[in-house]
């Protein structure tokens, strides 16, 4: 009898052991502050590293960060060498023709121009605007009169304005906010810009117990108020909530 | 790090810099340049082995191992390095999940290639399910290595080959004269001496080799140019360390590392050039008979 119990303990060991393995790898950029970034002592920061820690507690599923860049970032998925995105990615029809999206997390934000102080808000439609490349800004870009800068990384936009090789950038408004305010020589110039839809979790095609499961904490976390308290921690009290 | 570090606002310029320096990103940045260099060490002896490989199968008098060797020295040399960099590690890895799959799950009935999917039963991950992310950087690096010993080898056998052509045709006549098969002559005296004609090439591949290791950054290897754009772009409040853009003084950071690496393997081939030269029927060789003579 005490060697079954002890087999029984073993069998039971082993079976957790399997559980705790099966690790759910999250794919980030690790440059966009305040969605995420890493910080001075090396380490992921940021909303959706909060979001993302807290729905795998309420999952009870253990997760891995990985760092992606954003080009590569849906071949990448797909690729299977990580199992979401979790990065500030807006869900856009041409996205989901490649990829799922749990429901938004986060609402649409409006997307806005920055440039040097003193910049009239014409560049808009006929000078240079930088914006990071495959995101919905380069897109929105492209379909204006301006023309379409494109760079790697979403530092790399704001470089651009202030060496004057772009006349403004386009990019969330979340993002462009703690820059503008605390830089003295850029300004939001124009009209803020309307483009696609709220931000989602990013997943296989083909995983869709795992979309389902991270839906149902995304509900869970918006009926209990615990996903307004991270948007207002990380964007400020102006921020939409849900 | 410091003591004082606790909080760098308040902080004096210097403290506020050394607090700076040693903070965790930069204690990354810094170990990424004993990643380079690790790569360094590991793919030189490698691609040299391709490359002997290489040289042997275009030598070779079998044709079919003739044209092994044409084909891969010509294939890869033909096609633009980053292209090989970016295909290796995705072609290797999607086949060894492959040949991993049909080992381990016979059973599977989905394809495995679902649309833009590349689905391959648990059992065949490779890395494994559930590895640390230390087993997952080996892994990524090792593909690195593998990528850049398949491309330098490349090079490295052409060079190979044609040193052994560039010894003299008497000393393997005269080896042949002693009764020495093809192979003893090969190995006592082709391979002896072909060295001091394959440096010049060698080094400058060598060179070559130093300066593709950004491509790393590519492999999502957070090499040193990786670290020097993270670090150096403008940091806002929502960072310890607040500042502007300084991507110039990290990317000047890199140009003196480079430039030191490239002088010193520089000395390192010339010293190389010199030993090996000793003794040898060069001009070189000659000009050191004399002098000990004299």
């Amino acid at each position: 009898m005490k060697k079954l119990t002890l087999t029984l303990a073993a069998l039971a060991l082993s079976a957790t052991g399997a559980a705790a393995q099966d690790v759910v790898r999250m794919g980030t950029e690790g440059a966009y502050p305040p969605f995420n970034f890493i910080n001075d002592a090396n380490e992921l920061e940021g909303f959706e590293i909060d979001l993302g820690n807290e729905m795998c507690q309420r999952a009870e599923l253990t997760c891995e960060w990985v760092i992606n860049d954003w080009d590569t970032i849906i071949p990448n998925l797909v690729a299977g060498n990580y199992d979401t995105i979790i990065a500030g990615m807006s869900i856009t029809d041409a996205r989901r023709e490649v990829i799922a999206f749990t429901q938004e997390y986060k609402m649409p934000d409006p997307s806005l121009y920055a440039a040097l102080s003193g910049t009239d808000s014409s560049v808009i439609e006929g000078g240079v605007i930088a914006a990071q490349s495959n995101t919905i800004q380069a897109g929105h870009v492209a379909e204006t009169g301006a023309d379409l800068l494109e760079f790697p990384t979403p530092d790399e936009t704001i470089s651009a304005v202030r060496s004057g090789e772009a006349d403004a950038v386009l990019a969330d408004g979340d993002f462009l906010r703690t820059i503008v305010n605390e830089a003295a020589d850029l300004e939001f110039v124009g009209e803020p810009v309307f483009v696609g839809g709220g931000v989602g979790m990013g997943l296989r095609q083909s995983d869709t117990e795992l979309r389902e499961t991270f839906d149902a904490v995304i509900a869970e976390m918006k009926e209990d108020g615990s996903l307004n308290e991270l948007l207002i921690k990380w964007f400020g009290e102006d921020t939409p909530v849900f | 790090m410091f003591q004082f570090c606790a909080d760098p606002s308040i902080l004096p310029d210097w403290q506020w810099f050394a607090c700076y320096l040693t903070s965790g990103t930069h204690l990354a940045f810094y170990r990424s340049f004993l990643v380079v260099m690790l790569l360094l060490v590991v793919v030189a002896p490698l691609a040299l082995g391709m490359g002997m490989l290489g040289a042997l199968a275009l030598r070779s008098h079998f044709l079919p191992f003739n044209w092994v060797g044409q084909g891969y020295v010509n294939l890869v040399r033909g096609v633009p390095d980053i292209v090989f960099f970016l295909f290796v590690p995705i072609a290797l890895g999607q086949g060894i999940e492959w040949v991993l799959h049909q080992i381990n799950c016979p059973d599977w009935d989905q394809p495995i290639r679902q649309g833009n999917d590349f689905i391959v039963c648990r059992e065949a991950k490779m890395p494994p399910v559930g590895a640390s992310a230390w087993v997952r950087n080996v892994y990524g690096f090792a593909m690195a290595v593998v990528a850049f010993a398949l491309v330098f080898g490349a090079f490295v056998a052409n060079t190979l080959y044609g040193a052994m052509r560039a010894v003299p045709r008497a000393q393997i006549e005269t080896a042949e004269a002693y009764g020495m098969t093809r192979a003893q002559a090969f190995r006592r005296i082709v391979l002896p001496q072909m060295w001091v004609f394959a440096l010049p090439g060698l080094s400058n591949i060598w060179q070559i080799l130093i300066k593709s290791t950004p491509l790393l950054f590519l492999l999502g290897i957070q090499d040193a140019v990786f670290w020097a754009r993270e670090l150096g772009g403008a940091k806002t409040s929502l960072f310890t360390y607040p500042h502007p853009d300084w991507r110039v003084w990290y990317f000047m950071a890199l140009l003196v590392f480079y430039l030191f690496l490239t002088w010193a393997s520089e000395r390192g081939f010339g010293w190389l050039t010199l030993r090996m030269s000793h003794g040898q029927a060069t001009a070189e060789g000659e000009r050191l008979r004399r002098k000990a003579v004299a």
